[in-house]
């Protein structure tokens, strides 16, 4: 009988202690197929966030440090300098890098430090349960928006993709999501993408996963796929934002 | 080796790199901005990393990032930037890792002066950051102990697995003194390996992972009591302190950094006046040498145990565990920039004797 599915390489073999149908999973498996595939697992250090992710050090089989919260591009930003060789990523979630960990990221793309970002915005914060994250939609329910994100309280959901493209030293930055089989492929193809320009040495990638999160969402893990194509699409719209292959 | 003038802070950057440091990551502050613009000229030079960060918190963690690679790092800054680094430093210390952190101390609280002050020692040796926690803390009076110190920082670092810190008033980190440089304890090429470091498992071991989270309540308390080992064999091995004609002293002044060389001004001056006063000077802060205070302090000829501080009081505290009171203890201080004056300590002393 033929192999046609097996787990990757990049991922311990154990259980995760995501929800049921919470998409980390799937993104988790993308970033360890890509590292297994360009035959770096042996090569890289990956940076773990506080959140949801924040035992994804335990996840991915290659060597991690774990980052206070928000700082995981400064601490990506230490070992990628001592040790400019490897493949060097960070894993964030939209509190720890769209709230807390601003500075970081943004002033990580300003160097155009040579690491990748896998940003996955849920517009919440899970491991917390379920409070109003910077990218929590208008009008979207959160435990400290019982009445849904008021616009002229709490402002409008920050596009990080957007405001990172903007500067000089990001090489690449697209947004994708995991909604539907063909929307995995086009992840896992830009987030191959993003390592293969770091292995370049072309500069900061990031790579913004749109995500579910049908616990605090309230959802089935299929509602919670649908309301993320209904709603979180048309206010977080996938594409490349920046791609200096393309660029003269 | 013929001796060379240099400045504090500058000559604290150079004694790194002799000591192998090739990695800084530092935030711009006075009075220490001296330090990441050497390092800025001078790392390069030695085939190190020189980054200024965005800010003192991405600094500390660059260190982290750094340090869990296995590198010899250091940042430095002043109080109010080394308030920042404290969520950076409770993690190294949480994943055990090693750094040199370097404060010349200003006035605060807030952003206070920036002239020179010792405010900061509560924050420096009692754990300036969440949990428990210690750091090996120096603190040295000159020049030629910042140069010596700083090369042994980073050994203790690296024996430890756990951060070191320089605390230096800003008069030390400013004035400039001859010095002798002399050799590193250990080759800056002959470092040990660090087998635990994030360096790409290369498909031959397990991953390392750095890290401080310790989900269940059960390995959280046991890997705060391994902390606390650890931390006991610090106390029991790593105690410094100098001396100064302290046998048979009637007053004994106990001091660290700049204070310590005006309390033995000051002791020059009760000496003309008939009476006899030494100089108690801790190098380490933390662990404090409390059983060799004590048994200064308990000599029979002793009166008073006068602490000199460029803070309000902080120390103090430490003195009057040590003395255990077995004699009176007072204080005197100047803080928010203003040294205290040799007849101001020596005038202390005469009142602890009821004069």
């Amino acid at each position: 009988m033929a192999i046609v599915y097996q787990r990757s390489k990049g991922l311990a073999d154990i259980e995760t202690h995501y929800c049921p149908g919470c998409t980390h999973g799937i993104i988790h498996r993308l970033v360890a197929e890509t590292l297994e595939e360009l035959g770096v697992l042996g090569n890289t250090v990956g940076v773990a966030p506080v959140g949801c992710s924040v035992f994804a050090y335990d996840y991915f089989n290659c060597d991690m440090q774990e980052a206070a919260h928000g700082r995981a591009p400064a601490v990506a930003t230490g070992i990628k300098r001592v040790l400019p060789d490897k493949v060097v990523f960070t894993y964030q979630g939209d509190g720890d890098l769209a709230a807390i960990g601003t500075g970081e990221i943004t002033h990580a793309a300003m160097r155009g430090e040579n690491i990748t970002t896998v940003f996955v915005n849920n517009a919440i914060y899970g491991m917390t349960g379920g409070q109003m994250a910077p990218t929590t939609l208008v009008g979207q329910r959160a435990t400290t928006a019982p009445l849904g994100r008021d616009k002229s309280h709490a402002g409008s959901p920050i596009r990080i993709a957007e405001m990172l493209a903007t500067i000089d030293g990001a090489a690449y930055i697209e947004r994708v999501t995991v909604t539907s089989p063909a929307n995995v492929m086009r992840a896992k193809r830009a987030i191959k993408k993003a390592f293969e320009l770091q292995i370049e040495g072309r500069g900061f990638t990031l790579i913004e996963v749109l995500s579910t999160c049908p616990t605090n969402w309230g959802l089935t893990p299929v509602k919670a796929l649908e309301w993320l194509n209904e709603n979180m699409i048309p206010v977080f719209p996938l594409g490349v934002y920046k791609d200096i292959t393309k660029e003269a | 080796m013929a001796k060379e003038l240099w400045k504090g802070n500058e000559a604290i950057a150079e004694a790194a790199i002799r000591a192998g440091c090739r990695c800084y990551f530092g935030y711009p502050i006075t009075p220490q901005s001296e330090i990441p613009e050497y390092m800025s000229l001078h790392m390069p030079k030695a085939g190190g990393i020189f980054l200024q960060s965005e800010s003192e918190i991405a600094a500390i963690n660059m260190v982290y990032g750094a340090a869990g690679a296995g590198a010899r790092v250091m940042t430095s800054s002043s109080s109010p930037g080394i308030s920042l680094k404290q969520e950076g430093i409770s993690y190294m210390c949480g994943a055990e890792l090693p750094g040199v952190i370097v404060n010349v101390m200003r006035g605060g609280p807030g952003l206070g002066t920036i002239q020179p002050a010792q405010g900061d020692y509560f924050q420096a040796t009692r754990g300036g950051g969440n949990g428990d926690y210690r750091l090996i803390v120096f603190a040295p009076a000159n020049i030629q102990e910042v140069v010596d110190l700083m090369q042994e920082a980073f050994e203790l670092a690296d024996r430890y697995r756990m951060p070191v810190m320089m605390l230096l008033d800003g008069m030390i980190g400013q004035m400039m003194e001859p010095i002798e440089w002399k050799k590193p304890p250990v080759s800056p090429d002959d470092l040990p390996k660090k087998s635990w470091a994030t360096t790409g498992t290369k498909g031959e071991r397990e991953p390392n992972i750095i890290n401080s989270l310790f989900i269940s309540p059960e390995a959280c308390n046991a890997h705060n009591h391994r902390l606390e080992d650890k931390y006991r064999r610090v106390i029991a091995n790593e105690q410094r302190y100098e001396t100064n004609d302290t046998d048979g002293a009637k007053i004994i002044f106990v001091a660290y950094g700049t204070p310590a060389r005006l309390a033995r001004a000051a002791a020059g001056i009760l000496e003309k006046e008939g009476i006899k006063a030494g100089v108690f000077r801790p190098i380490t802060v933390w662990p404090y040498p409390y059983e060799a205070l004590h048994q200064v302090a308990a000599q029979e000829s002793v009166k008073a145990v006068v602490t000199v501080e460029m803070s309000t009081g902080q120390m103090v505290d430490d003195v009057r565990i040590g003395v255990n009171g077995v004699k009176p203890v007072s204080f005197v201080g100047q803080a928010g920039g203003v040294v205290p004056t040799p007849r101001e300590v020596a005038n202390a002393a005469l009142k602890a004797l009821g004069r």
